[in-house]
């Protein structure tokens, strides 16, 4: 089988795994990283997103031979240390805002939220309702509105 | 006449701080340990009166507390060296924040902080029968006051060894934060304590119990953030899936093309056996599974396999086609004796199919060996679903051990063990162990569905009064054998006069159906139909649609008599709770401001799981709003605004509360406009979340608010499902308000030309896309 290697929160890694297989099932069933949520796997509910080199995607419709070696993919568990303290100023955030009930799409949001804000920033502004509105991740127990408070004050810490 | 029923002030509350005498056990064990029975505090019922309906004596909450008084139930609260408490509760946690709120009891009587409180779900217990059963919103109105009264045995026991390691008396000593103290200062942890206060044998202990009165809490009714909130933002939170259970391969099931259709022949086992990564391929009676190394490689799998597949339960048939059916199956209203020059309102809705599908798919890990089986799964039910488990695989009950993992979300999903039985099946026929999940598509295809009804409703009127008010409501049936039917027959005798001769369905309709205006003679029947589709008590089940409806008509008489839709309903309520917190979402959400053309306000009250709740949205139905587009989304009208005002008794937990309430929302704010499954030719077309189309961020209100009303109750009331109707209807009358148009089928989008693509049906699941990097950001 062929070899992949990459970097996976800050650690270099190689799986053995057929090309086409996609990144969230390597991170999942294969290295048994499982803040990345499956929800659909046709890159729709983003309940997988993650991060490649610090900008979202979403793993569940990447074949993992595009990742190359040079890439770093950050998951929900690793994205703490790519800033210093204990947690991302938006996990904090949604623990504030007490964001979550069952969780399930939680890892996505925040890994979603972070880019947006990212995002936002790199082009000198605020996040605004109209930024929040271009969130796709869904939520099915409907936390929506705390995420909304949640994505802003996160936003003011970064 | 007041709304409570007598049996709902609990004695120890009502009398403050009186004591009470209960029967506790002292475990054996190396600490201590205090079991109770989880049905000490369910009291006999008062007669129901007669007039004028019967939620309002004895509801759905009162039927789930009654259904397990027979059986003798131990739940145990352990004081540990660590001087933690822990406590497995036999429910499940899905995302409605129950360990929280248990926990905080536990704490509360405990004198602990809540972080040092661990609640975790029970097994599947058999022996408790009914008592293991998560729905109805009843969690915290049916365990609250055993877990009370095993934390105040348990603090007593501590209490006692102080005293005499402390050498003082119990009445002396202080408890505060997992610390006792004696007033000379010298002290013992509750870890220190717990193996001083462990009991060599279990004995049965009678305990003067004195619980704190609502006016010493220091936990109870403070907001407190969930206890698994840290797990989850960072990832640990496990599910079903995240369990590592040894062998246990993905496996996914490639089913019909057709609404339950089941599987003849595989024409290509052999060839896709040798896909990369496949392990297994069998027949099972849902469909053919696919075993694999990962769920990427199952989902080739489907896609490359040949089945012939025998016929689905609605071959040929489409939503039109059930709806006729229903006309047929309507009860007719009657023709009530009016007065001539009475004026009649008559209207008659209808409400598609909705899916109650989870975020988190149907899934379970499953273990199935010759001797025995162990299962990993989110139920809410999860003794019956051990018992078809045995069934399925031909073991006795007892030799299936079935654990209770945290869900990712249930809304009516997770009653039913449909993944877990498959997973044992699957299992079984590899045998070797899985993890099974459904594929996205196979959700709103497949799995089950909020029925399809309608609604009729004549009301009558004449000189300013309501004379009468029938409904009749047809529905798709709602499959209660999850339990609840069965909970229902053993229950029977205990059930007010009047049930007894309906079935499981009308008796859930009639205990949770209440029209709480004086609107004369009223009428409310349901009628269930069609057992052919998978159907669920989804969230707020009958309630949601039944109380649109309702709202819709309320309104409507307000403009036949010419009065503003607040009064009216202020006028008509029967109790103060749902007028408070009407008057108070009025004044909050600012009733009445002028709106421009296409836009507008909706005002509703819903009264339900014991408590009261009013909602006000403000909807925006101009054309560049309902047209404005985002790539594959609905759109449509959009609610600007929304304030909740809920009255829910003893609230345990406010920002839990108000979590519930913002997702009830959620869910009303989709079941009205957005989210629908259609039927054609014998499938629902649905099979992404960009196809039935929950709500999403750009359907949120940007001004979203919940306020929960001080109570001096000392009844908590239901918290899971209470914000839906209430949502539902107030959406609903916004929008006819802004466009002037009653709707009359919801939800209001459901006609529209289909939104998206449909997909394909052979193979039933969707090809894993490779283009993930096109839409990096
Ligand atoms: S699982 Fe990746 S977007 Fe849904
Ligand atoms: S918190 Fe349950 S799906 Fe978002």
């Amino acid at each position: 089988m062929p070899e992949h290697t990459f970097v996976v929160n800050g650690e270099k890694i190689t799986v053995d795994v057929a090309d086409d297989v996609r990144l969230l099932w390597v991170l999942r069933d294969v290295l048994g990283i499982k803040g990345p949520k499956y929800g659909c796997g046709i890159n729709v509910c983003k309940a997988c997103t993650s991060h490649i080199n610090g900008k979202a995607f979403n793993p569940c419709a990447v074949p993992v031979s595009q990742v190359s070696e040079s890439d770093e993919i950050t998951t929900i568990e690793g994205l703490a240390d790519t800033v210093p303290g204990d947690l991302h100023p938006m996990q904090e955030a949604w623990l504030e805002k007490d964001v979550a009930q069952c969780g399930y799409c939680q890892p996505g949001q925040i890994m979603a939220a972070v880019a947006l804000v990212n995002k936002v920033h790199a082009e000198g502004r605020e996040i605004t309702d109209t930024d929040l509105d271009t969130i796709r991740n869904v939520c099915r127990c409907g936390t929506y509105a705390r995420i909304r408070k949640a994505v802003k004050a996160g936003a003011a810490r970064m | 006449m007041t709304s409570e029923p007598l049996h709902s002030v609990q004695p120890s509350a009502r009398r403050g701080t009186t004591r009470r005498g209960f029967i506790g056990y002292l475990i054996a064990g190396t600490t201590l340990a205090v079991a109770v029975d989880l049905n000490l505090d369910a009291p006999a019922h008062a007669a129901v009166p007669s007039p004028p309906q019967i939620p309002e004596a004895y509801d759905l909450n009162d039927l789930l507390t009654d259904a397990a008084r027979p059986t003798a139930q131990l739940v145990t609260v352990e004081i540990r060296e660590d001087g933690h408490a822990y406590f497995e509760i036999p429910r499940a946690e899905v995302g409605q924040g129950i360990t929280t709120s248990t926990a905080m009891i536990l704490a509360e009587e405990l004198d602990l902080p809540v972080r040092h409180v661990h609640v975790s779900l029970a097994p599947a217990r058999p022996e408790l029968i009914w008592n293991q059963l998560t729905g109805g919103s009843n969690t915290t109105v049916s365990t609250m006051t055993p877990v009370r009264v095993a934390a105040a045995i348990a603090k007593g026991a501590l209490l006692q060894a102080a005293a005499i390691e402390l050498g003082s008396v119990v009445t002396l000593l202080r408890s505060k934060n997992g610390v006792i103290e004696a007033p000379d200062g010298s002290s013992r942890t509750y870890g220190e304590l717990s193996v001083k206060a462990a009991s060599s044998t279990t004995v049965e202990v009678e305990a003067d119990v004195k619980l704190k009165a609502s006016s010493e809490f220091k936990v109870i009714g403070t907001p407190t953030k969930r206890v698994d909130a840290m797990d989850i933002v960072t990832g640990r939170k496990k599910f079903a899936m995240d369990y590592d259970v040894p062998g246990a391969l993905p496996t996914m099931i490639c089913r019909a093309p057709t609404l339950n259709g089941t599987p003849k022949a595989i024409r290509n086992k052999a060839e896709v056996e040798a896909m990369p990564g496949v392990t297994d391929v069998a027949m099972i009676d849902t469909g053919i599974a696919v075993r694999a190394r990962t769920f990427g490689q199952c989902i080739d799998g489907i896609r490359a396999l040949e089945v012939d597949w025998n016929a689905g339960s609605v071959d040929g048939e489409d939503d039109a086609s059930v709806l006729a059916n229903l006309r047929k199956a309507e009860i007719p209203l009657a023709v009530p004796k009016i007065p001539l020059l009475a004026k009649t309102i008559d209207m008659d809705f209808e409400f598609m199919f909705r899916s109650s599908a989870a975020l988190e798919p149907n899934c379970a890990v499953a273990d199935v060996r010759s001797d025995r089986a162990e299962i990993w799964a989110g139920l809410k039910i999860p003794i019956v679903t051990q018992g078809r488990i045995a069934e399925a695989v031909g073991l006795p009950q007892t030799k299936v051990k079935v654990n209770v993992v945290e869900s990712g979300g249930s809304f009516g999903h997770k009653l039913f063990g449909d993944g877990a039985i498959e997973a044992a099946k699957a299992s079984k026929a590899f045998g070797k162990p899985v993890r099974l999940m459904w594929h996205r598509a196979d959700e709103p295809r497949q799995g089950r569905l909020r029925p399809m009804a309608t609604s009729r409703i004549r009301a009558t009127h004449l000189a300013g009064q309501v004379l009468t008010f029938e409904q009749r409501h047809t529905s798709v049936s709602t499959d209660w054998r999850h339990g609840f039917g069965e909970m229902l027959t053993a229950t029977a005798v205990s059930l007010p006069p009047g049930l007894g001769n309906l079935g499981v369905s009308e008796t859930i309709f009639t205990l949770s159906t209440e029209l709480p205006y004086d609107f004369g003679v009223v009428t409310q029947l349901l009628n269930e139909t069609d057992q052919r589709f998978n159907t669920s008590a989804m969230r707020n089940p009958y309630s949601a649609d039944v109380r649109t409806a309702n709202e819709l008509v309320v309104d409507a008489i307000a403009k036949a008599m010419g009065k503003d839709p607040l009064d009216l309903r202020l006028e008509f309520l029967k109790d103060d709770r749902t007028r408070k917190v009407l008057k108070k979402v009025a004044e909050l959400g600012n009733w009445g401001r002028s709106m421009p053309a296409g836009t507008a306000q909706g005002i509703a009250i819903h009264k339900e799981y014991k408590g009261a709740t009013a909602c006000l949205v403000e909807i925006d139905c101009r054309p560049e709003t309902v047209n404005r587009k985002i790539r594959d989304a609905v759109t449509g009208p959009r609610v600007t605004k929304a304030t909740l005002v809920v009255d829910a008794g003893l609230v345990v937990n406010p920002t839990g509360l108000k979590a519930q309430m913002m997702g009830g929302f959620s869910d009303g704010l989709a079941m009205t406009l957005t989210s629908s499954c259609h039927l054609e030719d014998g499938h629902f077309l649905e099979a992404s979340w960009d196809n039935y189309f929950y709500t999403r961020e750009w359907n949120i209100p940007p001004e979203f608010e919940v306020v929960v009303m001080p109570s001096d109750s000392e009844q908590p009331g239901g918290a899971g499902e209470a914000g839906v109707a209430v949502s539902c209807a107030a959406i609903a009358c916004a929008y006819a308000r802004a466009t002037g148009k009653m709707p009359k089928r919801f939800p209001i989008n459901h006609d529209d030309p289909i939104g998206f693509d449909v997909k394909e049906f052979v193979p039933p699941v969707p090809a894993s896309p490779t283009n993930g990097l096109d839409y990096v950001y």
